[in-house]
């Protein structure tokens, strides 16, 4: 299935959540749609999935205009960050609940829906459960059990709002990986929310990112990392040093950091530096390091330069010895924006 | 040494204080006058007190309290449920005024509540001549009996759920709605199924009220002995022909629906634990 966003418009008030937002996802992919709060990406999830309708613009699937069909018609499933299980119903009923809910010839028979429901909670890790409650399980398997029912429908399109936000770390990141799992063995086209980089980056494989009801960027996550195509993108996605200074012929500078930016506009400008694409070099500017806390195999180290701003820089963790007293320090990449 | 005690937890002699006070309190406010009840009844004998209320006039009067309530409380069921589900589900212009109206009747006298309704349907009132063509009586019968007490009593069932389905928000319907489940499936299915202990509730308070209201009743009831006299209005004409064994009789029978409904009520909440704590 395949998605397309055309200048999707929608308001709350007077307040654009969505700005003409458009965007194209290709079947199977897995999208994540990563932003601040207030950014707009999960109106955007509920425009997709038929749960909001909006003001402006078109949205296809398949080249069939949705924009205004009801989110059943359209065959999402859809995934509640706080899970939205109906607790007065067992796992098994949970997850079977929209195959009870056809009619007439549609309706699987009671031994096929059963089934279903075993293969799915199998699929999830969840097999033997079926006849719990809501309440008797941990939030890591409540969202399973959510993604179970969202997948029995057979969904053209799976939607995921903040997936993972209310579980712990550890869960979070074993859940993550089998999002992955299923996303590839049900190859159904899968987008999910989310305000966390790290989560956006390593799941999925293509990243929008939205600021202010507007898309800044969608890439891959190396793309979006790497060539970001905005100050917004930059400063959002990965950690990163912020510059305000001046470009001049090629070369920014902002107080003592001097940064090769060829072919930059010149002018007032921003510069981005990500902590680790600082390196010990002779020719650069000075800064005296303050603290140097080691982290797994890294060390993240503080550093103050010659006009008192701070930078952060991260460096391999058996490098960390020679960043100490006053050393000198250039980039090995930066990005500069005009401001 | 010191025994531990928690430390959010009072020292004993505050616990000690607070509860006499409030032990204290209930017993003289709320257990005494319910105890002289019952005593002042059975101060003749059981026999008598049972007499007093197998009349003909004060069966009359239980079995009309009783049709009150029945018709009042399935009324107000339905129409708390309703109310409840626009509010706290739906966004519409005028629901800031919907849920002031609800609360109307809690604002306003039960006697004043009464007289709207004689004003508008009484004899000399807006429709009284055109319901007198039709010889249709409200005001001193039934009907006006049981309107009146529906005004008094709706918002019981109502404010009960609505903030019960405000908590609950609207993800499971959306939920239920993505699955292709239609608005009233998933009314029966997902939305009445998490409320139906509040509603329950609700119920009882509900029936509890309808069977014990006074002030508004008084007024569109007209007093006619074995007609149109609820209990709480046949307790107040016995005690004023100084019939009090019989009054009493009456009003113990009265505090007796009560209790049972407070049982029900309280086994509600040992069988439900979430629906502790709430009510008025």
């Amino acid at each position: 299935m395949t998605i397309s966003i055309r200048s999707v418009e929608k308001q709350y008030g007077r307040y654009p959540a969505l700005n003409k937002v458009g965007l194209e996802i290709a079947d199977g992919e897995l999208l994540a749609l990563l932003g601040p709060s207030g950014s707009g990406k999960t109106t955007l999830l509920r425009v997709i999935a038929g749960l909001e309708f909006p003001e402006g613009g078109q949205v296809l699937f398949n080249d069939q205009d949705v924009t205004f069909a009801s989110a059943a018609a359209r065959r999402v499933g859809f995934v509640f960050q706080q899970y939205a299980l109906f607790k007065h119903m067992t796992v098994a009923r949970n997850v079977a609940f929209g195959l009870d809910v056809r009619k007439g010839k549609d309706k699987p028979s009671k031994a096929e829906i059963t089934a279903r429901v075993d293969e799915l909670l199998k699929l999830v890790e969840l097999d033997g459960l079926g006849g719990r409650y809501p309440s008797q399980l941990s939030g890591g398997q409540r969202q399973r059990v959510a993604l179970s029912r969202a997948l029995a429908v057979s969904p053209s399109v799976l939607l995921l709002d903040e997936p993972f936000g209310a579980l712990d770390a550890t869960v979070r990141k074993s859940l993550r990986r089998e999002l992955r799992r299923i996303h590839d063995a049900t190859g159904v086209t899968t987008i999910f929310v989310t305000h966390d980089q790290e989560e956006a980056l390593e799941l999925a494989d293509r990243v929008a990112v939205l600021n202010a009801g507007q898309i800044e960027q969608v890439g891959t996550p190396d793309e979006v990392h790497d060539n970001p195509a905005s100050p917004f993108v930059c400063g959002f996605v990965g950690e990163a040093n912020r510059f305000d200074g001046v470009v001049s012929g090629g070369q920014f500078t902002a107080g003592p950091v001097v940064l090769a930016a060829p072919g930059a506009r010149d002018g007032p400008s921003i510069a981005y530096v990500r902590p680790h694409d600082f390196l010990l070099d002779e020719s650069g500017f000075e800064a005296r390091i303050e603290r140097v806390a080691p982290q797994g195999p890294l060390a993240h180290v503080e550093a103050v330069l010659a006009d008192g701003r701070r930078i952060e820089v991260t460096v391999a963790r058996d490098d960390a010895p020679r960043f100490a007293g006053l050393v000198k320090l250039s980039s090995r990449r930066s990005h500069v924006f005009a401001a | 040494m010191a025994r531990a005690r928690h430390p959010t937890q009072d020292p004993l002699w505050a616990k000690l204080i607070v509860i006499t006070l409030v032990m204290v309190f209930l017993g003289l406010v709320l257990v005494l006058p319910l105890a002289a009840v019952f005593a002042e009844a059975l101060r003749k004998g059981v026999d008598v007190a049972l007499a007093a209320i197998s009349t003909p006039d004060a069966l009359a009067s239980v079995q009309l309290t009783l049709i009150t309530a029945a018709i009042t409380v399935p009324f107000n069921a339905v129409f708390g449920l309703c109310a409840a589900w626009a509010i706290a589900k739906h966004e519409f212009p005028g629901k800031a005024l919907l849920i002031t109206l609800i609360d109307l009747p809690f604002s306003v006298s039960p006697v004043v509540a009464g007289l709207i309704y004689v004003l508008v349907f009484g004899m000399q009132g807006w429709f009284g001549e055109r319901l007198v063509d039709h010889d249709i009586k409200i005001i001193f019968a039934v009907p006006g009996i049981v309107l009146a007490t529906i005004f008094v009593t709706f918002p019981f069932i109502a404010r009960e759920l609505i903030p019960l389905m405000q908590e609950q928000g609207t993800s499971e319907e959306e939920a239920a709605v993505s699955m292709g489940a239609s608005g009233l499936y998933t009314f029966w299915r997902v939305t009445a199924p998490n409320v139906r202990w509040g509603l329950l509730y609700g119920v009882l308070l509900c029936n509890a009220r309808a069977m014990g209201e006074f002030g508004a009743v008084s007024v569109v009831s007209g007093h006619i002995r074995g007609l149109t006299n609820t209990m709480p209005l046949h307790v107040e004409i016995l005690y004023n022909e100084y019939d009090f064994v019989a009054a009493f009789a009456v009003a113990a029978l009265l505090c007796l629906l009560a209790v049972v409904t407070l049982v029900l009520k309280a086994a509600l909440e040992i069988a439900q634990p979430a629906v502790r704590g709430r009510g008025h």
